[in-house]
């Protein structure tokens, strides 16, 4: 059986990699980029583990064939730091306990950035809303929400 | 001689007797006096009886001393998740 | 062999405070290695073959046509898996019926549930792995099978286990059984009591299985040498009970496995036993590369054990000033497909809250066609208190007694005699009782449709085996070999905090990290709310044996008398200036000379850790029920818990309210759906619903300490007891909403509008 060469941009880097055609982009950034800072917790796009950004659009990549990423633009957890610069969102959940076993963090980071990124004043219940795509089973969301609530007033200069 | 005490859920491997006197000085010593006179109940203080000696829970801890006025009630052990 | 240290009440530094933790960066960055996130060159893929049957005999297994596919290299069966006797072995601590754990990890005779393993493959891709598996030939003799415990229980139900014999029961039953154990006990006259009681009430009760619902699925990775060791990376709560576990199966020596605990995400009591790891081992052993096993999020729910589904029954007598005079319970838990529910301790954690004379407890351990149960925090314990807060409650509206005064007036307290034998110790229930009452949200107003519910919980707490290391490095600072893994998050800071405050130095200076299996001696699981208390006791040990050696080297280099040091402020310095002046040594001093004043300075322990304190804790939840569509939304909850000491007050919190909402999942949504082919229905986040962020109000967490007095700063531990009040809390919410009490578990939308419907239709 002979894979499909694929060639993107992750993170800002021009990559390329060999994939079978069923395989989804979340399996490629993992097991062909070995980019495993995203994560699979469900594989059916009911967790939220799992999101991506492509072309700057929220994405569960397990719902997306690695072949579709050709000639697209591609931000993981991975690209979110600048150097040792972590991102107020990254900060913010470490100051306010907003993670315990980590695993849903990456996507739930990558998700209250493109709200951000969208609305910079959210309400409590629109980031709960917006949220409401990742599952986080230790957290009960109660310091998640803080986090997000206090990175936004930091990052609107507040 | 101390007082030993045992729960409920054991009292159909001693026939019923729930409470009975034992010269032993330690939980090891217990354990093997119980199962000499209690043939049944040896594979269950294995396999899951703390002890509440003078009502501290002890899990696992064979050479604990028991005292000659000691009462010492036989639990089931406690896991967790 | 070191003593257990008593608390001694002193001025905190580090202790209490909050600083980052030192996995944090990690973790946020997705550097943090968890299970699927290690590879070995040359790996291979492995996968299982899982029945597609409830309940049927193997007549033959033939695999021969997926062995030739190009790019499978090793395929293992029932026959690459020795016998086990039908016996408890220890292992580490627990008592196994190994027996039943291999027939769990692989079938032999009989597949016992949908999803239970029978084959696994090791191939060059997931995707030729997965078109092995369909080239496996399984030939079934499909019997009838039993899901429902109440069915199960009932003679002449389809039996999983011919030879199975009820035990605790004489004479001994002359018909085989899916009981296969029942308990009893209780202390005190309850018919007697229940003579003296003004009011009785009984209800029964019904639960589903709940999935302990952690985002990450099992994931592991083996790789076998020829000389016979195996190294095995694996997302585990307890990496030394894991090799124990494989090195009996696989009839290996344990120093011979070398387990890595990887970054866990999420455990909660379901990652306490192997399922895929000894299959990886052994695929890695025939085909001499690295195998990597993850389960798909299907396989999680079909294969791994959720909490037991029951039947629960309770009966409570009580005066008409609110004095409960007898109360009786039967649980009959589900333990799936092999036998050992949690219903002993279930069975002691339902009245423990109250003091009592008269009671007695009924509980049955009865095997299923379900997947075998495992451990979720506080196991057992939510079930039996869903059916006695709810009694405790119907009982105050009854009385017309406020929820928190009944519980008062009942309350467990130092002293109190438990039904299961010895009396309790120094305990906080009474206080978060009081603090609940005394909190603003007991008294919020509430409108239309809108309820309030209260619930109390108790979990005993455990100790057990621990070790840890401490190692004074050349410059100063300070690594710490943990051997609890840290599930989530917190006990390596938590540690390092007490390490670092014992020693006088600042948090920073002490690095925590779990150790692999070859570098301590024996770790329990980190499970039972232990990790902080024993964990915390061997740092504790271990800081203390440091700051000895620290003196003795210094009183050397000095040349002043042992008597002379005083540790202090994170120095060796002068005890009074008439014993002895020398100049006072900084730790980085001390290091940079220990190698030629007799070696590295190093304190570690190795203990059994006894005395914990058991968990009392209080919520108050505020519902509004929808009536045309019977959805309860949670407007508020406050959760208030006797944790003995917080140590790091946020992660404490962080418990608090995710162990509240895996409790709310489980009042109103989560549950095992099943066909009447016993084939489950829901295996997936989409239709098995976990709460989720715009589900849930804020969670409030009002942190009570009554220290343990058996730990140096008070520890109890805190994990477990927040789950088991939400069901009862919710229920006696909705009664108090709607006037109608739910008695079985999901409150979910369409149960909730039928007790509404049921109920307007009974007073018509």
């Amino acid at each position: 059986m002979s894979r499909n060469h694929v060639s993107t941009t992750v993170n800002g880097d021009q990559v390329e990699f060999l994939c079978e055609t069923e395989q989804t982009l979340l399996e490629a950034l993992r097991d062909e980029l070995r980019l495993t800072g995203t994560k699979e917790g469900c594989g059916t796009g009911d967790c939220g583990a799992c999101s991506v950004m492509v072309d700057g659009r929220l994405v569960c990549s397990c719902l997306m064939l690695a072949v579709e990423a050709k000639g697209k633009s591609i931000e993981t957890i991975e690209g979110m730091a600048e150097g040792e610069a972590l991102h107020p969102l990254q900060r913010k959940f470490i100051e306010h306990a907003a993670l315990q076993c980590g695993i849903c963090t990456p996507g739930i980071l990558i998700a209250a950035r493109a709200l951000l990124d969208r609305n910079p004043d959210p309400s409590e219940a629109e980031v709960r809303l917006w949220l409401a795509g990742n599952l986080c089973r230790c957290t009960g969301y109660h310091k998640i929400v803080d986090a997000v609530l206090d990175a936004a007033r930091e990052m609107r200069g507040g | 001689m101390a007082r030993i005490v045992l729960s409920g859920t054991l009292a159909p491997y001693t026939d019923g007797v729930l409470e009975l006197q034992l010269d032993v000085a330690n939980v090891r010593q217990l354990f093997q006096a119980l199962g000499e006179r209690y043939p049944e109940l040896r594979d269950h203080l294995e396999a899951g009886i703390a002890v509440a000696i003078d009502n501290e829970i002890y899990q696992d801890a064979l050479l604990q001393p028991i005292g000659r006025d000691s009462e010492v009630i036989l639990i089931s052990k406690i896991a967790g998740g | 062999m070191a003593a257990m240290l008593k608390y001694e009440k002193k001025d905190l530094k580090i202790v209490g405070t909050r600083p980052p933790r030192p996995d944090g960066v990690d973790k946020v960055t997705g550097r943090a290695r968890f299970g699927a996130d290690y590879n070995l060159p040359g790996q291979l893929i492995g996968k299982v073959l899982r029945s597609p049957h409830a309940h049927a005999r193997i007549k033959s297994i033939d695999a021969s046509a997926a062995l030739t596919l190009a790019g499978v290299k090793a395929v293992v069966t029932r026959d690459d898996f020795a016998e086990m006797p039908d016996e408890m072995a220890a292992v580490g601590e627990l008592m196994i019926n190994f027996r039943d754990v291999t027939r769990n990890m692989m079938a032999r005779e009989k597949v016992l549930y949908d999803g239970h393993p029978l084959a696994a493959v090791a191939a060059v891709s997931e995707s030729v792995a997965r078109a092995a598996l369909a080239l496996i030939e399984v030939e079934y003799e499909i019997l009838p099978h039993v899901i429902d415990v109440v069915e199960a229980m009932r003679p002449g139900a389809p039996l999983l286990n011919e030879n199975q014999y009820t035990a605790g029961v004489k004479p001994k039953p002359d018909h085989p059984s899916n009981v296969a154990k029942r308990l009893e006990f209780g202390c005190g006259d309850v018919a007697a009591g229940f003579k003296q009681a003004d009011v009785i009430i009984a209800r029964e009760f019904n639960t589903k299985p709940v999935h302990q619902g952690y985002i990450e699925p099992q994931a592991c990775l083996a790789s076998y040498s020829a000389d016979g060791q195996a190294e095995l990376w694996t997302s585990t709560q307890g990496h030394f009970v894991f090799r124990a576990q494989c090195a009996k199966v696989l009839q290996m020596d344990v120093s011979k496995i070398r387990v890595t605990p990887t970054e866990i995400g999420g455990g909660f009591g379901g990652k306490n036993n192997i399922y895929n790891e000894a299959l990886a081992i052994a695929l890695s052993r025939k085909s001499n590369h690295p195998v990597k096993m993850v389960m798909t999020r299907e396989e999680v729910f079909r294969g791994t054990g959720p909490t037991p589904g029951a039947n629960v029954k309770v009966k409570i007598g009580c005066t008409k000033d609110g004095k409960i005079t007898a109360a009786e319970a039967e649980l009959n838990f589900q333990a799936g497909a092999f036998p050992g529910s949690p219903v002993n301790q279930a069975s002691m954690c339902a009245f423990t809250r109250y003091d009592l004379a008269n009671v007695r407890v009924v509980g049955n351990d009865v095997v299923v066609n379900r997947p075998k149960v495992a451990a979720y925090r506080a196991p057992g314990a939510p079930i039996a208190v869903f059916g006695v807060e709810s009694v405790i409650d119907e009982m105050a509206k009854k009385l017309g007694i406020d929820p928190i005064e009944f519980r008062l007036k009942n309350a467990a307290k130092e002293g109190t005699q438990t039904y299961y034998g010895p009396k309790l110790g120094s305990i906080g229930y009474i206080q978060t009782l009081e603090a609940a009452r005394a909190h603003p949200h007991y008294s919020a107003p509430l409108g239309p449709n809108q309820g309030r519910g209260v619930a109390t919980g108790f979990w005993f707490n455990i100790g057990n085996e621990t070790t840890c290391s401490l190692n004074l490095q050349e410059d100063g600072t300070l690594t710490l070999n943990l051997g609890t893994v840290d599930v989530a998050g917190g006990s390596r800071a938590a540690m390092a905090m007490m390490v670092a405050e014992e020693l006088g130095i600042e948090f920073e200076r002490v690095r925590p990290f779990v150790g692999d299996t070859s570098t301590l001696g024996f770790n329990f699981l980190t499970a039972g709310s232990r990790s902080t208390f024993a964990s915390g006791m061997a740092c504790v040990i271990a800081a203390r044996q440091v700051i000895e050696i620290l003196r003795q080297r210094v009183a050397k280099i000095r040349e002043v008398p042992l008597e002379a040091v005083a540790w202090k402020d994170g120095r060796a310095q002068p005890v009074d200036a008439s014993v002895a002046q020398f100049a006072p040594m900084s730790l980085p001093e001390i290091a940079r000379m220990a190698g030629k004043t007799g070696g590295t300075v190093a304190g570690h322990a190795e203990i059994n850790a006894q005395g914990a304190g058991p968990g009392f804790g209080t919520h108050i939840v505020d519902v509004e029920v929808d009536r045309q569509t019977g959805s309860v939304k949670i407007l508020r909850y406050t959760v208030v818990q006797d944790v003995g000491k917080a140590i790091h007050p946020a992660y404490v919190e962080g418990q608090l309210q995710g162990g509240a909402v895996q409790g709310i999942g489980w009042a109103l949504n989560e549950e095992y759906v099943y066909g009447d082919d016993g084939v489950l229905q829901n295996p997936g986040f989409l239709d098995y619903r976990i709460p989720v962020a715009s589900d849930l109000p804020r969670i409030d967490t009002v942190i009570v300490e009554v220290p343990n007095p058996n730990h140096p700063y008070g520890v109890r531990g805190c994990g477990e007891v927040p789950i088991i009040s939400p069901m009862a809390a919710i229920a006696n919410a909705i009664e108090n909403a709607i006037g109608v009490r739910l008695l079985q578990q999901p409150f979910s939308p369409p149960r909730v509008l039928k007790a509404i419907t049921d109920a307007a239709a009974a007073t018509r």
